[in-house]
């Protein structure tokens, strides 16, 4: 899932100072899914700007909602539409993604990131999210028992591990695994070392963002 | 000969080569570079100018080899991937083949979280492995990494780095023989400490036929103090200091004579070691020392081949 | 700031701290009127959300008070409701409010005398805090 963490509470006050009427909008998806922006947050981030507003003296209204998908305009706009004219600013719980179809949907109000998205991952344990995939374009898996080190390697190296790598962990941080030792681990486990024996070929980057912003065209699929 | 440089030379003789190290400054001053390189000049085969070590931005390999060059020492062109993409360090190669630098040592670098400037990106467009093979097509093939064509010769002997410490130990040797195969001429170890697990790496080595392949060059890294020792033991990855030695630093009366001691042991130590062709002195902050050592080390006078 | 009465709102669990609460009211221990008691089955049924609402509802304080560790009814409802007690202090810090108007308390069924105890020690930290920076106002 994209894992998000919602943005310090200093960034997020100062931004929707300026207005009155705030739609603090959540999302069902990932971002419920990794408990920055579902419901439970939504209520908890709206209170929290309530109490700080009225410690100031002053008022503020929010609306809370949550759209099912928030980066699916068929999610977002029954919602919107259903609360027209309640509010000048949509404070969005959802990722970049989720956030820029508000936008799209919306195009003449400000619609505010309430969160930063951080990556795509997965949860360890409850509580503990981890960067999984980096969305490279070109999936190499299947070759390195499962383990990606594309994002996993700090170094995205590909005939790793570096020299760095000590007692599992990477050189960056003791909490962070080499992943070059994982993928030597499973393959070993799985009898397949021999596959890094070969040197591995230079990546082709051009087939995620570093070609540019990625576009997939379903002729098929489209009306 | 791949390269004709004198580094090459003495290698290919046979002769126990021995290179020194040289960190150039966080400015612009180029006698920050040739001072040390006049330590060097005499003692050394070769002397390697760092690539932002540490990830701390410093004047660029590239000049600093220009600036040795200049003084009559051979360089070695050390090159990160950490900070430049497969456009960049082509064409870096190609231009420090036209100046008439002659080794190069193909490296990943440390992350740049460690260094001075840990907000920056980092680039690892390719990893150093294929870093070794992309020079070895433009030197034996004429080609970029694209399959161009190349006018002109790109003479280098290339070199990696190798750490007979790092986990996971088993895996260290196949990494290294990747190395060879993908084109590596010389091998410049990690600061070696731990003499015997040098010793077990260099048998796996050997097993291999690795050190038939390629000259492997054990690091040395002198100690003047027992802070630095403690330093490097629990801060430095990727380096193994023995608790003893940390011991004996700190036992001892006279601190850099025991550092110079150690590194005379571990030189003798390492002339004992089948398939170790050579030594590679990293005397961080120390270049004063190399050619003291050299001396007693009976490494002196250099060979002219 | 005398004649301030604090106004603290307490989740107390149905198995220990509520017992403990019917307790002292049996055994005549007497302990100030400030607090006002809802009751949950347990107090992992309740969220930092309900805390920060019973502070934007005009609570100066809030504590939970739940069973002694390792004896939850529902196994580790109190040990959450620890958790979130520390995460409302948190968040209460974010937004410039004092965390020490919200506690986690532990007590068995038995201890009548601590429940008063509690609801004493938890009125005088509030009273020394002074009222809520957010006014008495219902809000909605």
């Amino acid at each position: 899932m994209i894992v998000a963490e919602r943005k310090p509470m200093e960034e997020i006050l100062a931004m929707t100072e300026e207005f009155d009427r705030i739609l603090v909008l959540g999302c069902k998806g990932c971002t419920t899914v990794c408990c920055a922006g579902g419901s439970r947050e939504v209520e908890e981030l709206a209170t929290l700007i309530r109490m700080n507003r009225k410690q100031k003296g002053k008022t503020v209204d929010t609306l809370e909602a949550s759209t099912e998908l928030q980066c699916e305009p068929e999610s977002v706009t029954p919602v919107l539409e259903r609360l027209a004219n309640q509010y000048d600013v949509v404070l969005s719980m959802a990722c970049g993604a989720g956030v820029q179809t508000v936008v799209k949907v919306l195009p003449d109000l400000r619609v505010l990131p309430a969160l930063n998205t951080n990556f795509i991952g997965v949860a360890e344990e409850h509580g503990v999210w981890t960067e999984v995939c980096l969305a490279c374009g070109n999936c190499i898996l299947g070759r390195t028992g499962g383990i990606c080190p594309v994002t996993r390697c700090s170094k995205q190296l590909l005939n790793g591990p570096c020299g760095g790598s000590m007692n599992g962990k990477c050189e960056i941080s003791k909490d962070v695994d080499c992943a070059w030792q994982l993928i030597i681990d499973r393959l070993k486990e799985l009898g397949e070392l021999e596959l890094l024996e070969e040197v591995f070929p230079v990546k082709d980057w051009s087939a995620g963002w570093h070609g540019g912003p990625q576009k997939i065209v379903r002729e098929d699929l489209k009306s | 000969m791949k390269s004709g440089s004198n580094l090459e030379r003495v290698l290919e003789s046979g002769q126990f080569a021995f290179t020194g190290e040289c960190g150039p400054p966080k400015g612009t001053a180029p006698k920050a570079v040739q001072k040390k390189g006049e330590l060097l000049k005499s003692c050394c085969d070769a002397v390697n100018v760092t690539d932002n070590q540490t990830a701390i931005v410093r004047m660029s390999s590239l000049a600093g080899c220009m600036l040795l060059k200049e003084i009559g020492v051979e360089p070695v062109l050390q090159m990160v991937v950490r900070d430049r993409n497969r456009l960049a360090l082509q064409a870096d190669i190609l231009g420090a083949a036209a100046l008439g630098i002659r080794n190069v040592l193909c490296l990943s670098g440390d992350h740049q979280k460690f260094g001075n400037h840990p907000t920056a990106k980092g680039v690892y467009d390719i990893d150093s492995i294929q870093f070794i093979q992309m020079v070895k097509t433009m030197r034996d093939e004429h080609k970029f990494i694209n399959g161009e064509e190349i006018s002109g010769d790109v003479p280098f002997l290339i070199g990696a780095a190798a750490n007979p410490y790092a986990d996971p130990f088993e895996f260290r040797v196949i990494r290294l023989a990747k190395k060879v195969s993908a084109g590596a001429d010389f091998i410049q170890t990690q600061g070696i400490f731990d003499v015997p697990k040098f010793v077990e790496w260099m048998k796996m080595v050997r097993d291999r036929g690795l050190h038939e392949k390629t000259h492997i060059l054990g690091g040395l890294i002198p100690i003047k103090s027992v802070g630095m020792a403690r330093y490097m033991r629990n801060n430095v990855s990727g380096l193994s200091v023995p608790k003893e030695l940390v011991d004996r630093m700190a036992d001892a009366k006279d601190p850099k004579e025991e550092g110079v001691k150690i590194c005379l042991e571990t030189i003798e130590q390492l002339k004992e070691v089948e398939g170790v062709h050579g030594i590679h002195v990293m005397a961080v902050a120390w270049e004063d020392i190399v050619p003291r050592i050299a001396e007693e080390a009976g490494l002196m006078p250099r060979p002219v081949v | 700031m005398n004649n301030f009465e604090p106004l603290i709102a307490v989740f107390s669990c149905h198995y220990c701290s509520y017992a403990a609460a019917d307790l002292a009211g049996s055994s005549r221990i007497q302990y100030p009127p400030n607090i006002r008691v809802i009751k949950v089955p347990c107090t992992g049924r309740v969220s930092s959300n309900h805390i920060l609402r019973a502070l934007e509802c005009g609570a100066d304080g809030v504590y939970v008070a739940g069973c002694l560790e390792g004896t939850c009814h529902f196994i580790s409802g109190n040990f959450k409701a620890k958790q979130r007690v520390q995460h409302a202090k948190n968040l209460l810090s974010q937004i410039d409010l004092e965390p020490e108007r919200v506690q986690m308390y532990f007590m068995s069924a038995a201890e009548g005398a601590r429940f008063a105890n509690v609801a004493k020690e938890m009125t005088e930290t509030i009273r020394e805090l002074g009222p809520s920076p957010l006014g008495r106002n219902k809000s909605e």
